[in-house]
């Protein structure tokens, strides 16, 4: 298929179409809105279904109840629509639903600004709602990995019986890039007729299903939560995705960086090598699970004095590479989060000081 | 001589949790004979609500949905928008619906969802113990309003019914109680009515039932008929506040 030029957002809304995804439900809020307005006019083109819920609060459950009749379903948001979704996202990992939540992060806490960010990474990564819980994170580098990115998500959702969240910031929503949809990307939805609230006729059953997540028993609950542990384990084996950049020959320091924040780190590093200083960059495609191991075994090579988390945030996912590098090297911070992002001359500049200390 | 009185298909046999002298088994009852009665239960999906009503899906033989507190009707609009085929109902009482819940039961009310909510009020909060509901009546003692409801500082209590008929979309609204047989049979009818403007498209439909909670009134079944009777039935008046056309 040719490639056409389109914003992050409208991608992002015509990738869950072409993913077999006929159902959205959303509120408005900058800077992602794009996404609704495509689908608001897009979804009827397909038969598709579109909602424009009186809240977060309660799009969350649109989403929880359509995701519980077996139904592949989205919606989109940025940050505090997605603080706001989070006592949903909850509900819907602990029920056990696949649902695909896309966060295009904007400045915050509170109501910020409207500016990229990454100031969302602990949100995605640890929780956001309570209880025991994980989402699947994906965090693309522009419109052409989130759109595969989305489309991905939706089997990754029924895989995994949960929700699945594409952690894109603001820029990523906002830009145009040339964009083409893969077929080889859609997989037909999975039979959903063991635990799906689809009605008993439609699955030709006696037996009723039920869609919940209380249980008052301990036991019970606790075998619930290691359910859902077993599937996080097992995403930690199978759906851990990252870019090895620049990392075949020696390299002085190691970039750790996603996003937008890791093309102008490639850009800075291809600048540094034409000036004969070699660095490296792990760049994480998957938040949770993490590349550990990757990051780990990069930074252990002999060459490498300096590891740098590079974040569009006050240092959050530095945690997780620290955590990665079980004290083998030291990890420093470089970021800002207001919305203004460092070009790569200001990326060279820093890692050829740390270098000289 | 044939059978003549039975459990209705759409109830299972699971003996329920609720309190002596409860009124949520007359609802349950009455709901599962429509979903019999329309021959539905095949295509019915309920969505519990938090309260004391939140295992009704062990209740009842149809499929269910669990909401968070307050969200059943976002959940309702969720199914009934993706699958408009199925029968969809949420189940929900005063503190769920008329407090935490009130945003979505109106906004899904006003788009005119093709749903029915099955609305139980009475007066307080029943599973957390007591506390005052926004439907508590004043002067009347919760848990959180030890010397009886103070308007004063909490307000008058809220009609849903009256509220929901302002909506200028076509809803059926109607209320109804479960105090006596006569009323009893009137909240049959309201609920097989609703069930019927569903299964036509035709419109959101709610019924509100004034339901007596013993335990948390702190009196007899039979007193708690007679109090819900003299103080409920005056504030919150029975009949049909909207029909759709």
């Amino acid at each position: 298929m040719a490639k056409v030029l389109m914003k992050g957002n409208e991608a992002i809304g015509e990738a869950a179409i072409r993913a077999g995804c006929l159902n959205y439900f959303a509120y408005p809020i900058t800077p992602q809105s794009e996404v609704a307005e495509y689908l608001a006019k897009r979804m009827p083109e397909v038969n598709g279904v579109f909602l424009q819920g009186e809240s977060e609060v309660a799009v969350g459950y649109m989403i929880f109840g359509a995701a519980a009749c077996g139904e592949r379903v989205m919606t989109t948001s940025s940050s505090p629509g997605v603080s706001l979704m989070s006592e949903a996202i909850s509900y819907i990992a602990g029920a056990r639903c696949p649902a695909v939540f896309v966060n295009i992060v904007r400045g915050g806490p509170g109501l910020g600004g409207i500016l990229p960010s990454q100031g969302d990474y602990f949100q995605a990564t640890k929780g956001g709602g309570h209880g025991d819980y994980h989402l699947l994170v994906m965090a693309p580098d522009g419109v052409q990995e989130a759109v595969e990115m989305t489309m991905m998500a939706f089997p990754l959702a029924e895989k995994y019986r949960g929700p699945v969240m594409i952690l894109g910031d603001g820029l990523i929503g906002q830009m145009m890039e040339p964009v083409e949809f893969p077929d080889n990307l859609y997989v037909p939805p999975s039979n959903k007729d063991d635990w799906a609230t689809n009605g008993m006729d439609k699955r030709g059953s006696t037996k009723k299903n039920i869609v919940k997540s209380l249980y008052l028993d301990p036991k019970v609950l606790n075998q619930n939560n290691l359910t859902l542990k077993a599937q996080y384990d097992q995403m930690k084996r199978e759906e851990i995705r990252f870019e090895a950049y620049n990392t075949d020959g020696d390299y002085q320091a190691l970039i750790v960086s996603y996003g937008t924040m890791s093309r102008v780190c490639k850009t800075a590093i291809d600048n540094m090598k034409a000036q004969g200083l070699e660095i490296g960059m792990i760049r994480p495609k998957t938040l949770f699970p993490f590349p550990e191991k990757a990051i780990h075994d990069a930074a252990s090579k002999e060459s490498c004095k300096r590891v740098v988390s590079i974040e569009m945030s006050m240092g959050q996912m530095i945690e997780d590479v620290e955590r990665s590098l079980k004290g083998k090297r030291e990890v420093t911070w470089f970021g800002q989060c207001g919305g203004d992002i460092y070009t790569p001359e200001e990326v060279a500049e820093h890692i050829i000081s740390l270098l000289k200390n | 001589m044939g059978k003549t009185f039975s459990r209705p298909e759409a109830l299972s046999d699971n003996h329920t949790h609720y309190c002596p002298g409860c009124t949520h088994g007359i609802a349950h009852r009455l709901v599962a004979e429509v979903i019999d009665e329309l021959g539905i239960r095949g295509r019915t999906v309920g969505i519990a609500p938090v309260g004391c009503a939140v295992m009704a899906y062990n209740y009842f033989s149809c499929d269910f949905q669990e909401a968070a507190h307050g969200r059943a009707p976002a959940m309702a609009t969720g199914v009934k928008r993706v699958r408009p085929d199925l029968m969809v109902f949420t189940y929900q009482g005063d503190g769920d619906l008329a407090s935490i819940g009130m945003g979505e039961i109106i906004h899904a009310a006003n788009r005119g969802e093709k749903f029915t909510t099955i609305f139980i009020n009475n007066a307080i909060y029943g599973m957390t113990g007591g506390q005052m509901a926004p439907t508590t009546m004043p002067g009347q003692r919760a848990t959180t309003a030890p010397t009886g409801r103070n308007v004063e500082e909490t307000g008058m209590p809220i009609r849903m019914c009256e509220l929901l008929s302002t909506l200028a979309t076509p809803g059926y609204i109607a209320r109804q109680a479960l105090l006596r047989p006569k009323y009893i049979n009137k909240a049959k009818k309201a609920i097989l009515q609703a069930f019927e403007y569903q299964m036509a498209k035709k419109c959101f439909s709610f019924v509100e039932l004034v339901s007596t909670c013993p335990t948390n009134w702190g009196m007899t079944p039979l007193n708690s008929l007679k109090w819900a009777e003299d103080t409920l039935i005056p504030y919150y008046p029975l009949g049909e506040f909207k029909k759709p056309e």
